[in-house]
């Protein structure tokens, strides 16, 4: 069964602000929904699905008692930052099914102010006492990929500076971005060394927020007034250390971006607009080479001259500033990915930046780290009615 | 400048792994492997995640690898905030896996991708070694199951 056309997104919301120490993550999760639930045109008792992590309490059942909704599927699959688009997979899978019609997915966390509970993500596991030991951290990890990369197939650190700098222009027009102000490739790296080869300007930002989107069957997507965007196609996957032969210069998207072209139909030039996941500046190089922007290795060459940049670049990429300069919510970069590749399709993203003729966007989630295992989630989507 | 000096906090060890760790404090880097499919696994397993077989055995590794991917380290938090600039590395090991470790016995900035390195031993003092990784042209001083100070 292909779930191509048989779900729409009918709302989708980012919290506005950056830094909130006046909310729980709990009222954060409310406040994203009440929003994207207004964005569709629907509300909270016409929700029958609900996806969420499980940053707050006992995940979707604290939850839905918060939200005083009554479930009839429910789903907390956790990979990390790509969470939300395998919610959003789960959403029409069971759409499809006919279990539901009307799926909430929030996320939310408080990252930058630091109420937020760690997630318990390496203690406790079979990995741990094999990384933690050596000092191991999230830009460590992504370190190890780039330095391997650039050993590999001749990246430079000017390469992946031109990811951040493509950001900051799009973040410009951004009002709500964390990081408002354009920078250049020498003042990436001029910024202090992090990690070896990544800068302070390679990582993305810390954030508190969130956002929510609301996943709906075709049948009540016609109901709205709203214009909502249509599932083309969707795969998720787990890359890891295969039994200790990893390979650091492959994501899981080597495998989800095949499998969810093939769903929709389309191949990689069909794509308008891409948001994807830039938790650090090598994550957009490498997952950009895994989905078949460019061949393997040339993800380095293929972002110079522009080719990020909104409108007029070859894959103009996360047009409202992205992890790198926007917003990283709980430090997860998945849902906002989804929220920026609807307003591209509604013609809704700042004019600055809206690509002209918004037919196809593809949103890419990467959960963990590419130095060691992650959740990697891919999903096409098309501005056509189903 | 390096410090040198790198925290030295006992893993958490399990019935699965208490094998491996034992034999690290005794200077030994032990590898489980798979005698059904001729496979090393890595990290330590019961069973084998190539083929199914639920008797993986133990074998000493020589010890010697390469390395595949490192990372200076210059900004941490915890326990290593003090210890920057160190050296995260993968290291291909002789047979096979690559590894997670640290690189000591040489200053950061001198590491580099397929450079030969040896196992040395960090002891916690609680049934338990740290196995990191020191450039192999080192071997005129004491032998991997010596260790050598960090």
């Amino acid at each position: 069964m292909t779930m191509k056309g048989r779900a729409c997104i009918a709302g989708a919301y980012e919290h506005p602000r950056r830094e909130i120490p006046d909310r729980s993550v709990w009222q954060l999760h409310a406040e994203v929904a009440l929003g994207a639930l207004d964005d569709a045109g629907l509300s909270l008792s016409d929700v029958d699905a609900y996806f969420c992590d499980s940053s707050a309490g006992f995940g979707p059942v604290s939850m839905s008692e918060y939200l005083n909704l009554r479930p009839r599927f429910v789903d907390s699959t956790e990979t990390g930052g790509s969470s939300y688009l395998v919610h959003v997979g789960h959403a029409a899978a069971a759409i499809a099914a006919g279990h539901c019609e009307v799926a909430l997915v929030t996320m939310a966390g408080l990252a930058r102010s630091g109420m937020q509970a760690p997630r318990a993500r390496s203690s406790g596991s079979p990995e741990a006492a094999f990384e933690s030991t050596w000092g191991m951290s999230a830009v460590t990890g992504y370190a190890l990929a780039a330095q391997r990369h650039m050993f590999e197939f001749g990246t430079t650190s000017a390469q992946l500076a031109e990811v951040k700098v493509a950001a900051s222009l799009h973040a410009q027009h951004n009002p709500l971005a964390l990081l408002p102000t354009p920078v250049s490739v020498e003042e990436v790296l001029e910024s202090p060394m992090i990690s070896s080869p990544l800068h302070r300007l390679d990582c993305c930002v810390v954030t508190d927020g969130g956002g929510a989107v609301v996943v709906v069957s075709p049948e009540v997507a016609r109901d709205l007034e709203r214009q909502t965007v249509t599932l083309l196609g969707q795969a998720e996957a787990v890359g890891h250390s295969e039994n200790g032969r990893i390979d650091v210069t492959r994501t899981g998207a080597a495998q989800t971006g095949p499998s969810a072209f093939a769903e929709a139909g389309v191949k990689p030039a069909d794509v308008d607009y891409a948001s994807v996941y830039d938790s650090f500046t090598i994550t957009v190089v490498e997952t950009i080479e895994d989905l078949g922007f460019c061949a393997k290795g040339e993800g380095g060459r293929f972002v110079l001259d522009g080719a990020l940049v909104a409108p007029h670049g070859r894959l103009p990429l996360n047009t409202d500033g992205g992890g790198l300069c926007n917003n990283h919510p709980s430090n997860r970069g998945g849902l906002t990915k989804i929220v920026e590749a609807v307003r591209q399709l509604r013609g809704e993203a700042h004019p600055a930046v809206q690509v002209p003729d918004c037919n196809i966007a593809l949103a890419h989630g990467t959960g963990g780290s590419i130095g060691t295992r992650m959740g990697s989630a891919t999903l096409i989507l098309g501005r056509e009615e189903a | 400048m390096s410090r040198g000096w790198l925290p030295v906090t006992a893993p958490e060890r399990t019935p699965e792994t208490l094998p491996f760790w034992e034999a690290t404090a005794q200077g030994r880097l032990l590898l489980a492997y798979c005698e059904a499919c001729d496979t090393y696994i890595w990290y330590p397993r019961t069973f084998c995640p190539n083929c199914g077989s639920r008797s993986a055995s133990w074998r000493e590794a020589t010890g010697f690898g390469t390395v595949y991917s490192f990372t200076v380290v210059c900004r941490a938090a915890g326990e290593f905030r003090e210890a920057v600039p160190f050296v995260v590395a993968y290291v291909e090991l002789q047979e096979g896996p690559r590894v997670l470790t640290n690189i000591v016995g040489c200053e950061p900035d001198h590491v580099f991708i397929g450079q030969s390195v040896r196992v040395v031993f960090a002891d916690t003092g609680e049934g338990s070694a740290l196995y990191r990784f020191a450039p192999a042209h080192l071997d005129a001083g004491p032998g991997p199951r010596d260790g050598v100070s960090e």
